[in-house]
């Protein structure tokens, strides 16, 4: 073959430059990474998985920045024009290479997760709320939430979707004596602090999520299917609560509030709106 | 049936056959990878439209109201438009072209001449898998001029917003039509897949064994059994999905649906279930592109380091590995999705198994490049960006394989920064990779390789800059597909990302625009490369540049050895082809 014909020679300026950029890249994710984005946390679980996410953080973060300055390091060392090392890597130190990543990575993946991740989504997953949680229904529909507060009975009016008009957005059963004294808002939620609250979650039409991101919860609000979830409020305040699920194109505006009040004065909006 | 050398000359086809409606692979391989690019823009515009939307909102931009009348009346984005847009991009850029170029492109090219057969095992199979994806793709580039414009529920299409019609715009007819490219999408990625793993496993040249295949071939070969695995349940559901929008069924509709302002009759079924089946496909499929990536980054990569891919052994089972679990890790998308959390626990143990192997992949192929002498070509160095990616891409997925994360982090932006480091940087880089390394192949000329490194520093350097960002965007808690941002007080103090993620996707962009100069220009007047340009070692580069129909001449190559002998000294040379026979021997 031509040597005419073969692309010139690479020389080792550009093999200087390539290398410090990708350590610099490394380095650049882990600074950008070092500051702090999450909001401030809101909720009791929230710490939890905040503390999965720093774990995580952390980790990869260093793993990030070690793989870009060895491979950075790499290029530097064998790009400068030498000899092609003739010997064979041997199977010792191609297994040496092998298992030593994969289990620095099963340390840091499994166990994260079975150690701390794990531990919080069962908490709030599998073993649900306590009982003595305030419940509060939240139907989804494009593009609001609404939420449903049982009256002084502590009971839910009966729903029925046959129902449902422009007054009577959930399609409460006015037969239903339950459903008298229910209190109906629209994207605002009051809740107390410190006490557990267990949201009864709907959708109308089509799929929504329910987010709240300083209080770490998402869940899916899906038609058909009613889901528990719950959470403990650490702080008073007035929250975001928007939509994470596509549901059509006002899905950026459904934004609701949740209003995390003392207990006195939880208590004194909730006789209001009684009336 | 294998075309044989001296059939293929007896009869000099028309100039419709030989170039349009050609059954030779390298012909079809270069209409998928054309065909793919030219989507790749295509994808890439609507980005820039999406960007546009979401750093100047409130700028006029009259030109593209001329473009898009409906969509972006009066010069300002309507917020359905915008939704189409994020769908179609995703659809666009998944389907159409990294599939396209990728798998299609590379693997067409590629699997005969570097196993050393004539053509595929099925060329007529062939040459209707490519002519199927061209009214695929019309039928996609006509939903954004129907009423309501293009599918608007996100390229995954979850009912009930994609079942029900009147649930939004681009529930209409535009999603009909976008189940209908799916459709044939599918129908034509099977044939593709049938033909790949036939021809892998029946024509390879004599001598080529399974373990002396380049893992190129490997990865091509796992990647279209999962392919043929997972694709058809999409094929059953996405059928389903037709018949509950134009049958009347309700496979994913449950009872007391009020949509509109009406009460649909309904009932019975479920929205969880196309997740279920959508991401029983969606996840492998995310590996029948990867894998390809990594496959063609190791076969780039050793020829420019003139050693051995490290641990190729390792590497091959690792690729089975992963392309068994990418099978049954589908619900770390379903973590909040209202499936049994219990089912998500297991989810989550097993999705995270799969970053044990991809490490082992990724940390072989820095050590590829211990005791070589690198050859610094644009091929070579996207080649090296690809493992970054991978790297970058791979740590950012142990954050979503993890249930308790995944509750902070899934369906922000943090999930659409990942994906776009694994499928759409990891794939992005491999295809750059291999479009400088094979097109001397391909045409017989050279890419400028001065051009083909402002290339890689315009690709690789604001693609960290866009979706690093995009990462801890999604940290702050910013959602994925919002058309605006700007009322949620919780991303006040990230409000200045994306300005510096919308500067780096141009200058992205602009930097794409000298590779299509490059390959016009080299095309024209470029270096002419002879057999073996980058002195490598497998059989592609013992046939002529360009290679004739039938690739070689009477006699098809005989293997011999491994892909990648770099080491020996032999002869002056530091390679040694797959064709020369053993000392002795």
């Amino acid at each position: 073959m031509g040597k005419a014909n073969r692309p010139g020679p690479f020389g080792s300026t550009s093999g200087i430059i390539l290398a410090a950029v990708i350590g610099a890249l490394g380095v650049g994710v882990f600074v950008l990474g070092a500051r702090r984005y999450l909001p401030p946390v809101a909720s009791r679980h929230g710490i939890g998985i905040d503390a999965m996410l720093v774990y995580l953080l952390v980790t990869t973060g260093t793993l990030v920045v070690l793989g870009h300055l060895v491979l950075g390091y790499f290029v530097f060392r064998f790009s400068r024009g030498r000899e092609v090392s003739s010997s064979l890597p041997g199977v010792r130190a191609e297994r040496i290479w092998s298992i030593v990543p994969a289990l620095i990575m099963t340390v840091i993946a499994e166990g994260g997760v079975l150690v701390i991740g794990i531990p919080v989504f069962s908490e709030l997953y599998t073993e649900g709320p306590p009982s003595d949680a305030i419940v509060i229904e939240v139907t989804a529909e494009q593009f609001t939430w609404n939420v449903r507060y049982p009256g002084a009975d502590g009971a839910f009016g009966r729903l029925d979707p046959s129902l449902i008009s422009a007054e009577n957005p959930l399609g409460l059963d006015p037969s239903d004596p339950a459903g008298v004294d229910d209190i109906h808002e629209l994207a605002l939620m009051y809740v107390p602090v410190n006490r557990p609250v267990r949201v009864r979650l709907r959708a109308k039409d089509v799929l929504h999520s329910f987010y709240l991101p300083y209080h770490r919860i998402k869940q899916d609000a899906v038609p058909g299917m009613t889901i528990d979830l719950w959470f403990v409020p650490t702080r008073e305040g007035e929250f975001d609560l928007a939509c994470a699920e596509l549901c059509g194109f006002g899905h950026y505006q459904m934004r609701g509030f949740l209003h995390v009040v003392s207990e006195e004065e939880f208590e004194r909006w909730l006789e209001e709106r009684r009336g | 049936m294998a075309v044989t050398a001296t059939e293929t000359e007896a009869h000099p086809p028309s100039f419709l056959r030989r170039y349009v409606f050609s059954t030779d692979h390298k012909i079809i391989g270069i209409q998928y990878w054309l065909t793919g690019g030219l989507m790749g823009i295509l994808g890439a515009f609507l980005a820039g439209l999406i960007r546009l939307q979401l750093t100047w909102p409130t700028t006029q931009w009259n030109l593209l109201a001329k473009v898009f009348p409906v969509g972006m009346e009066g010069g300002f984005m309507k917020p359905e438009f915008y939704i189409s847009l994020v769908t179609m991009h995703g659809t666009i850029m998944i389907f159409f072209f990294v599939s396209l170029t990728l798998v299609s492109g590379f693997g067409n090219y590629l699997i005969p001449l570097q196993l050393g057969a004539r053509d595929m095992a099925f060329p007529f199979l062939n040459m209707l898998s490519y002519w199927i994806i061209v009214p695929a793709i019309l039928v996609a580039a006509a939903s954004f001029f129907v009423e309501g414009g293009a599918a608007g529920s996100g390229w995954t299409a979850y009912p009930p917003l994609s079942a029900i019609p009147e649930a939004a715009p681009g529930s209409g007819l535009g999603q009909t039509l976008w189940l209908i490219a799916v459709a044939l999408f599918i129908a034509s990625f099977t044939m593709g897949g049938l033909n790949y793993v036939t021809t892998i496993l029946n024509l390879r040249a004599r001598g080529m064994s399974l373990m002396r295949m380049p893992l190129t071939i490997w990865s091509f070969l796992i990647a279209a059994a999962i392919g043929l695995l997972a694709f058809p349940p999409l094929t059953a559901a996405a059928i389903m999905l037709l018949f509950d929008r134009h049958l009347g069924t309700s496979f994913y509709l449950p009872e007391g649906l009020f949509v509109a302002g009406q009460l649909l009759p309904n009932g019975g079924g479920s929205p969880l279930l196309w997740q279920h089946l959508f991401w029983f496909l969606g996840h492998p499929e995310v590996y029948v592109l990867i894998l390809p990536g990594l496959g063609v980054t190791f076969d780039v990569l050793v020829p420019f380091t003139r050693r051995p891919a490290f641990g190729y052994k390792v590497t091959v089972y690792c690729l089975l590995i992963i392309a068994f679990l990418s099978m049954v890790v589908w619900g770390h998308h379903m973590f909040v999705s209202g499936m049994n959390p219990l089912i998500g626990e297991f989810f989550s143990i097993g999705t995270l198994l799969i970053t044990i192997p991809s490490t082992v992949i990724g940390v072989n192929m820095i050590a590829t490049l211990w005791g070589g002498k690198l050859r610094l070509t644009s091929a070579g160095m996207f080649a090296l960006g690809t493992i970054c990616f991978f790297g970058v891409g791979g740590l950012g997925g142990v954050f979503l394989g993890n249930a308790a994360a995944d509750i902070q982090l899934h369906d922000t932006a943090f999930v659409v920064g990942h994906f776009h480091f694994m499928i759409g940087g990891v794939t992005l880089l491999a295809i750059f990779a291999g479009s400088y390394f094979w097109f001397p192949k391909m045409f017989g000329k050279i890419l400028s390789e001065t051009l083909g490194k402002i290339h890689f520093w315009l690709t690789v350097v604001p693609f960290y800059g866009i979706f690093v960002t995009m990462h801890f965007y999604g940290l702050a808690g910013a959602p994925r597909r919002y058309y605006s941002l700007s009322q949620y007080g919780f991303l006040d103090d990230v409000a200045w990302m994306p300005l510096v993620m919308s500067t780096f996707a141009f200058a992205m962009m602009a930097g794409q625009a000298l590779f299509v100069v490059n390959v016009i220009k080299s095309l024209w007047r470029g270096q002419v490369a002879d057999k073996n340009p980058w002195e490598a070692t497998t059989l592609e580069w013992t046939a002529p540049s360009p290679p004739p129909h039938g690739n070689w001449g009477d006699a098809l190559p005989v293997v011999y050895r491994g892909p990648y002998e770099y080491h020996a000294a032999m002869g002056g040379t530091d390679f040694v082809p797959q064709t020369a026979p053993q000392k002795g021997g």
